[in-house]
Formats: C-alpha cells, structure tokens, sequence
C-alpha cells in the first residue's frame, strides 16, 4: 500500500516546528506503525538526510514509551491501542496521515516526535508510593484482600504512565493518569497509612508542572490503552475532599 | 587472575546467613559520605537504587528511557516464583532450588541458586507491601499458578503483567528516595564507558541523549543492572533499545564475561509475519497452563486449524514428554518446535510457527475463565495479529529472549573488576544454561532489593575514609576521549547502509547458527560472517546528523557496534564446548531421539572470557560442584 506522511519536524523545544511531507510505497498490511516509520528513517538514513526522531522501546504496549497523535488522535485510530500497536491494516491505500507529538504544555518538544514527559515522574515522586522500605514487609498473606478489590486495585494500576490522557484532554489535565495511582494505593489495605497524604501531594504537584484542571469531558478514557477507569477520577475527587479535613 | 567465586563456608542451607553474619558493614553516618552509581533503572538496578538509597547512600542512577517505569522488566508478563508453599503441593526452598538447578542444567552455581530461592520468600512480602496487586483468591489469600519445568504453583502474578506491576512498584520506591535527596536520576542518558581507577571501577562516561553531551560521573562503586542482550538476534522479545552495550563495555575494561553463548529462545512468541518486522511479542509461559500445543500430522496440512480433527492433529510435546506435557521447560518446547517445523509441519503463512490451543480448556472451565486468567494476553494477540484465539487457536514461535549469560560475577555480585557489580539479567550465575519461567523477575528483584545491599557493603566498608572520587584524571581524560573518537569514527563513515539492516543481517547470522542448533561448521561459518558485517559496518553503516543532540541512528550504531563484537564471542564460547546442555544444543552431542548429552567430565564448569585486546580472548573456567543435589540427566519425559 502507499501513504502519504505529513510528519512534525522541530529541531528543540525552543524553535519553531512544521510539518514535512514523505511519501512511502510497498507498504504491507501487516507492517506495524513504527515499522513504517522504520522504514521511512532507512530511507532518509542512505540519503545521508537526518531520520525521524520518535519514543518507541518494547513495542508491545507496555513501557509507555511511544507515543505520536495519529491525525488529530493520541496512539492512532483504533481507541485504547498504543501507538505501537497500531498497524497498517488501520489504515487505506493512499490515506495521508499527519503525524504530530503529544501536545501538551507540561511536554515540551525534545526533538521531532519526541517529547519530555518527566512532569508525571514529578507526579508520583510527590506520593505516588507506599513508603515500605526494603526489610519492613510483614508475611503477604496476614493480610486478606478480597479478590475483587485487587482486580479493582490491579484495573487502576495498570497504567502505562504513557499520556495519552493529557495529550487528549483539551486542558492538558494529567486527572486520569494522577487519578490512577491515587485508585490503585487507596482501594488496598496497605495503601491506607498514607492515604489522606498521597492525595494531597500528588494533587499540588500536578498543579505545580503546569497540568491543567479536569472538566469531566471523559475523553481520556476513551484513548487509554490500559482502559484506566474514569471513575477513578471521582474517586480522586473523593479521596482529595476528604483527606483536606486531615492535611494541611 | 583466579577466579574466586568466595562461595561461604558451611552447610548449603546456612552459607547466605553465614555471610550476613560476619560481612562488613557501614555504620548510617559514613554512608553518607559515599557515592554509588547504577546502571539502570529496571527491576534489578531500580530495587538496588532505592535500597541503597534507603540506607542512606548517595546513588546515581542512569537509564536511556524517558522513564525507569519503562524499563523492559515492564514487559514480563506471566509471574514471579517463590517457595512459600500456599499450596501445600509439597513446595519448599530446597525443592525450588533443585528445579532451578535441574532446569538448568547442571550449569549454575549451587550457592547462588539456593540463596535466591531462599530470598524469593521474603520478596513476595516486599512486593505485596508495597502494593502489587497480585491475583487472590476468594478467601483474600495470595493466589499461584504453574509455569514450566515444575510440578508445583509457586507462581505468582498480577493478571498477565506481573513485570509491569512488579517494576512499578520497584520504581514508585525510587521516586520516594528522589523526593528525600538519596537518590538522582538521569533519565534519557547512556552509558558509554566505564572508568576504572588503580584496578577499581571508579566511574562511568555517559551521554545525554537529549543534549549529546558527554558526561563524566565517579563513584566509590558502580552497579550494572543493564539487563541482557537478546536483542543481538534483531528479532527477539526484548526491547528495540534493550543492548549489552554496558556490560560489553565493562568486558573490555577487564571484567569477564561467562558463558555469553547461552541464549534462551522462548517457545511462545508471536512468529515472524514479514521482513520489515522489528519485534517478536512474547505470548506468556502461562498460558501453556491451559493451552495445548499441537501442529498438524500430515506435512503441509492446508486446512484451517478448526477443520482438522483429532487424529490428524499431533499433540508433540505431549507426546514425548508425556510427565511434563505442555510444561516441559523453555529450551526443550522450543527445540520441539523447531524439529516439527524442520520436518515440514510448520503452520501459518511461513510454515513458521506452531498452534497453541485453548478449545480444551475453554469446554472444561468457559471462556470467562480463560479471559480472568489470560484476557490481557488475548486482547495484545488480536491487536498484533487481527485474531480472536477464543475462536481459533494462537499460532506461536520460538524467539530470542533472555540471555543466561553475562558478566561474570562471585557470590558477592562482582565481577572481575573490583567495585563494579552486576545484577539481574546482566550477570551470570543462577539459571545455568536454561531460564525457568518467572525465575527472571524473581533473580533480578532479589538481586537489587535483597542481595546486593548487603554485600557491596563488604566494599564500600573499605572506601569511608576514600573521599570524593575526582574526575579530573589522566583515566577520565583517556576514557572521554576514547567515547568522544569512536562517535566521530561512525559519524565520518557516511555510508549507504543503514544501522538496522546490517542488524537484521546480523540477526539472521545468530538465529540460524547461534541459536537453539549448533554444530562446528556453522558456528565457524557465523564467526566469518559476523566478521564481514563488522567490516562492512565500519566502511559503509549510513548515520546522518551529528552528535550535538538526540541522534536515534546514533545510539543504535554504538550498540550495533558493541553487538559485532559479542557476537563473535557467542560463537566462540559455543564452539568451545563440546557437549550440549540447557539451551546450549550442539548436534553432535544428542542422543538417537535428539535429547542432549551432557559431558560432565570435560565441561561442568562456567566459561568466562577475558578480552584481550580485539578477536582474541582468553578462557577462565569456574568448576561446578554439585554437592546438594545428585547430577542426572534431565528428563521430563
């Protein structure tokens, strides 16, 4: 198949950006997404012409790492895919795609497609943990969990910490992937010690990195690879009320 | 120099106490006074930052990801082992540590396997505390599943992403020791040299990915937890940033590398769809708890899976192995594969793969069942290939995936250069010459939580009155200098071949002769052949742009670089042993239905290499004492 690629070229977060056209033939159906890109950076790469710069490592889904807004969607067409995961079988012979990254204000643009995501690291280093050092674990099992509250715990936890959430939202909220670990360490026995705290914290730091407030569009959740649920959200609101009445 | 692996005295049971027992320690205020560096951010180096950390050490931590929640420990899917008998299957450590070392093939080091067995119980109540969801059952207990090469569940898992739930984990208790100061990290840097100072590993190079500057960093000590390098074969499981870049590295400053040929190709990836592929997925061990895995009888059967019926369908693992069944271990279902798909029974456009099939299952325990215990598995299958496998089965491959090898390191965790230690995949000692199912994550988090906080302590007690390690010396200079040259070197060449096809090329090169078959005349043919491509790398690899900022092609030709050279150390340590054993199979050395022969006599011991200065390395051999467990030929039949 062939494509049309309009790809976003800027040179570092302090110039101005555009985007370049390329055109790819013989593609295959089953070629992934970054495996086109691969072959277009073979291309530029013989031509002695600098590639395309983008975040990609396991290419399975899991790391996080990719990212990319596929004509005007985060990771693509397919919804809850990442972007690696994404294949050419998405897409038309003779499509044109405009390939941007994730525009966020707390992402500035490193190179190309590649952006600086280490604001949500800045998210979890305010309490996104239970601070159970190495030797302190008592026996696993003294405490009981229900079954369904770890699948409920596990269903948050599995975020990839990709952001596709904020590069979705159009107020660049990081509410749902916050949201996520605040679910995640609340609903289990062991993350009830720092409960009122976590929230706090992490809630301040999101403002502090330029994160933007969550109006409750959902949209979010509908590009969320790991379906994260949007509950999580209210819960986040709940747990914040509450702990206000704790925390200074 | 001698290889001491400084095994403790004593009965096998009490070595690690003995060892606690009287190692040397650093009282909380010298700790402060001195620096460690690690070397990635995963689960081995990620536990051993934050534990180090916690004990109120300065650390460094560098890695090439955006993130250390990205490091690929993020992608082990099916569980982790540990013997705490829930159970009540009869499971305990010893009993861990003889399927380990059967699994193994008689190739680990006795010591090192029992020690992490026995630390495998504590670190599920570490992982549990710091809020790992793991699967429960109804009653709120921990709940276990079966992973191969054993007859017992000391499995546990966190759904099909047990590595993800484990590494975050690991990583949010980094992220505490950023907040408290312990701990910096730097993220998207990558190691480039390792700086050793009067015989001790004193210091990294590094370069800043974003910026491409280059960087020098000292410390008291230095810990690689770099993990493996099956990404040599291209097509692999692992990471396309995955490299043995770091370790090579070190090998070249002195440190030895063990028994690098022995390459874990994992029977159940997703098979190769066309040429531009750049990744094998890894479809989880686990799922051959359920799933059965059969080819068609009759040679180039055309018929779809569903229409073929049972007396046409040859259940081969089943078959030959009838005790362990679908649970044979990873080197033995991939060999079993690759014999049926030689033989002409391959399925799939390719003929290159095999079908693993949940109809049994899902008649037997409904489909909702199968989806809470393997849904995630099945969602990423129909992503990648377009497939329902509720409906028809998955058709898998083998795949490069885990290296058994790496740095060699004694029982303290370091390696042939003082101060510089090894953890996780990086390292060497415990799988022997095959890698049991869920032992990697098991090996790499107790290697940085448990292991290696108590014994780099043994090293560090000699530098509280070193100081401050400076970089302004004749040995950072000559370091710098020699990263700052080789960047030049590949930038001027400005050929018309790209990184990623010589990697390709190389890949196929490894995967025909230096993976799960070998004999001499191919080993031998790949030596040469991995010779052409480092010439034809050096003269004519196409890298554009320049060294002042993110440079992608950049990055991956230093790795390349790095991966020509390993490989021709793979084929010669493969070469070098006469025998087969574990994933190590040499066609000469097999029994009349194909098994592998071990040769006790001639080979029980651990190969590591010593660079000697280009194409040339000198073999040190560690021997294997088995004193705790009888050596047998393994058999799973």
């Amino acid at each position: 198949m062939k494509l049309t690629l309009k790809i976003w070229r800027q040179e570092n977060a302090k110039t101005k950006g555009k985007l370049v056209t390329y055109k790819l033939s013989d593609l295959s159906t089953d070629m992934s997404f970054l495996e086109m890109l691969d072959v277009l950076n073979e291309e530029l790469a013989v031509k002695g012409e600098r590639t395309v710069e983008f975040d990609h490592d396991c290419r399975e889904g899991i790391c996080g790492q990719c990212s990319l807004v596929i004509n005007g969607q985060a990771h693509g067409p397919e919804g809850h895919y990442t972007t690696c995961q994404t294949h050419l079988r998405s897409f038309k012979d003779g499509d044109s795609l405009t390939i941007e990254p994730f525009r966020a204000n707390s992402f500035p643009v490193i190179r190309d497609l590649k952006v600086d995501r280490t604001s949500m690291d800045h998210i979890i280093q305010a309490g996104g943990y239970i601070s159970s050092f190495t030797g302190m674990a008592p026996e696993a099992n003294t405490i009981p969990i229900h079954h369904n509250i770890a699948e409920s715990a596990f269903d948050s936890a599995a975020c990839i910490g990709c952001g596709a959430c904020i590069a979705t939202c159009k107020n660049s909220s990081a509410a749902l992937f916050m949201s996520a670990k605040i679910a995640h360490l609340a609903k289990l026995p062991q993350g009830q010690v720092e409960r009122a705290e976590r929230v706090v914290w992490m809630v301040n730091a999101h403002d502090d990195e330029g994160f933007g407030s969550c109006t409750n569009t959902g949209a979010c959740a509908m590009v969320c690879p790991q379906e994260v649920p949007l509950l999580d959200i209210t819960r986040m609101n709940y747990e914040y009320n509450k702990s206000k009445c704790t925390v200074e | 120099m001698a290889l001491n692996a400084k095994i403790p005295k004593g009965p096998l049971k009490d070595k690690w106490q003995n060892y606690l027992d009287t190692t040397n320690i650093v009282n909380p205020a010298n700790r402060k006074k001195i620096d460690v560096i690690v070397v990635g951010g995963g689960l081995s180096g990620g536990g051993a930052a934050a534990s180090l950390a916690e004990l109120g050490y300065n650390v460094k931590v560098f890695f090439f990801q955006d993130s250390a929640r990205r490091s690929h420990s993020v992608a082990a899917q099916g569980g982790v082992n540990a013997a705490k008998n829930y159970k009540n299957d009869g499971d305990n450590i010893y009993r861990m540590f003889y399927d380990t070392v059967k699994g193994g093939d008689y190739r680990s080091r006795e010591a090192n396997v029992y020690r992490m067995a026995q630390c495998s119980v504590d670190l599920i109540d570490h992982m549990t505390a710091q809020g790992v969801p793991f699967g429960r059952e109804y009653s709120g207990y921990l709940s276990n599943r079966s992973f191969g090469g054993v007859l017992v569940s000391r499995t546990f898992y966190a759904r099909g992403q047990t590595g993800q739930q484990l590494l975050l984990a690991t990583y949010q208790a980094m992220m505490k020791q950023v907040k408290t100061g312990n701990l910096t990290q730097y993220s998207r840097h990558e190691i480039l040299d390792i700086v050793v100072v009067d015989g001790k590993a004193r210091g990294v190079i590094v370069r800043d990915l974003v910026t491409g500057k280059i960087e020098r960093h000292s410390a008291h000590a230095i810990v690689l937890g770099t993990g493996g390098f099956g990404k040599i074969f291209y097509l692999s499981t692992l990471a396309m940033n995955s490299n043995g870049s770091a370790t090579w590295r070190a090998h070249k400053k002195g440190a030895y590398f063990a028994n690098p040929s022995w390459t874990q190709i994992h029977p159940t990836a997703l098979p190769q769809a066309g040429e531009h592929q750049s990744k094998l997925t890894l479809m989880s061990e686990s799922l051959r708890n359920d799933g059965r895995i059969w080819v068609p009888k009759n040679k180039d059967d055309d018929r779809k899976p569903g229409d073929i019926p049972t007396e046409d369908r040859d259940y081969y693992l089943e078959r030959r192995y009838p005790a362990f069944g679908n649970l044979v271990p990873r080197d033995v279902a991939s060999r079993a594969a690759k014999e049926r798909m030689d033989a002409g029974h391959g399925v799939g456009p390719l003929k290159n793969a095999v079908y693993l099939d949940f109809k049994t299952a899902i008649e037997k325990l409904g489909e909702a069942t199968i989806k809470e215990r393997y849904g995630n598995l099945f969602n990423m299958y129909e992503k990648i290939t377009g497939i329902n496998a509720y409906k028809e089965p998955m058709k898998i491959a083998p795949s490069a995936h885990f290296s058994m090898g790496g740095l060699w390191v004694d029982y303290e965790l370091q390696t042939s250069i003082p101060g510089l230690f090894a953890v996780g995949e990086a390292n060497f000692a415990d799988h022997g010459a095959n890698r049991l199912g869920a032992n990697s994550l098991l090996q790499a988090s107790v290697d940085g939580n448990f292991i290696l906080p108590n014994t780099i302590s043994n090293f560090l007690s000699n530098e509280i009155r070193t100081g401050k390690i400076a970089t302004d010396t004749p040995e950072f200079d000559k370091a710098e200098k020699e990263v700052q040259a080789q960047l030049e070197k590949i930038l001027a060449i400005k050929g018309n071949m790209p990184v990623d096809r010589i990697h390709r090329r190389l890949g196929k090169v490894m995967f025909k002769e230096v993976a799960m078959s070998r004999n001499e005349k191919g080993l031998k043919w790949a030596i040469e052949e991995i010779k052409k491509l480092r010439d034809e790398f050096w003269t004519n690899v196409a890298v554009p742009g320049d060294d002042k900022g993110p440079n992608s092609e950049l990055e991956k030709a230093g790795r390349l670089a790095d991966y020509l050279e390993i490989a021709e150390l793979m084929a010669i340590d493969a070469l070098s042993r006469n025998e087969s054993c574990g994933a190590h199979f040499r066609e000469e050395y097999q029994t009349k239905d194909g098994e592998a022969v071990r040769d006790d006599k001639n080979f029980m011991y651990s190969a590591a290499w010593e660079w000697m200065k280009g194409e040339e390395w000198n073999l040190h051999k560690e021997q294997l004492e088995f004193n705790d467990i009888e050596v047998k030929t393994r058999s799973y039949k």
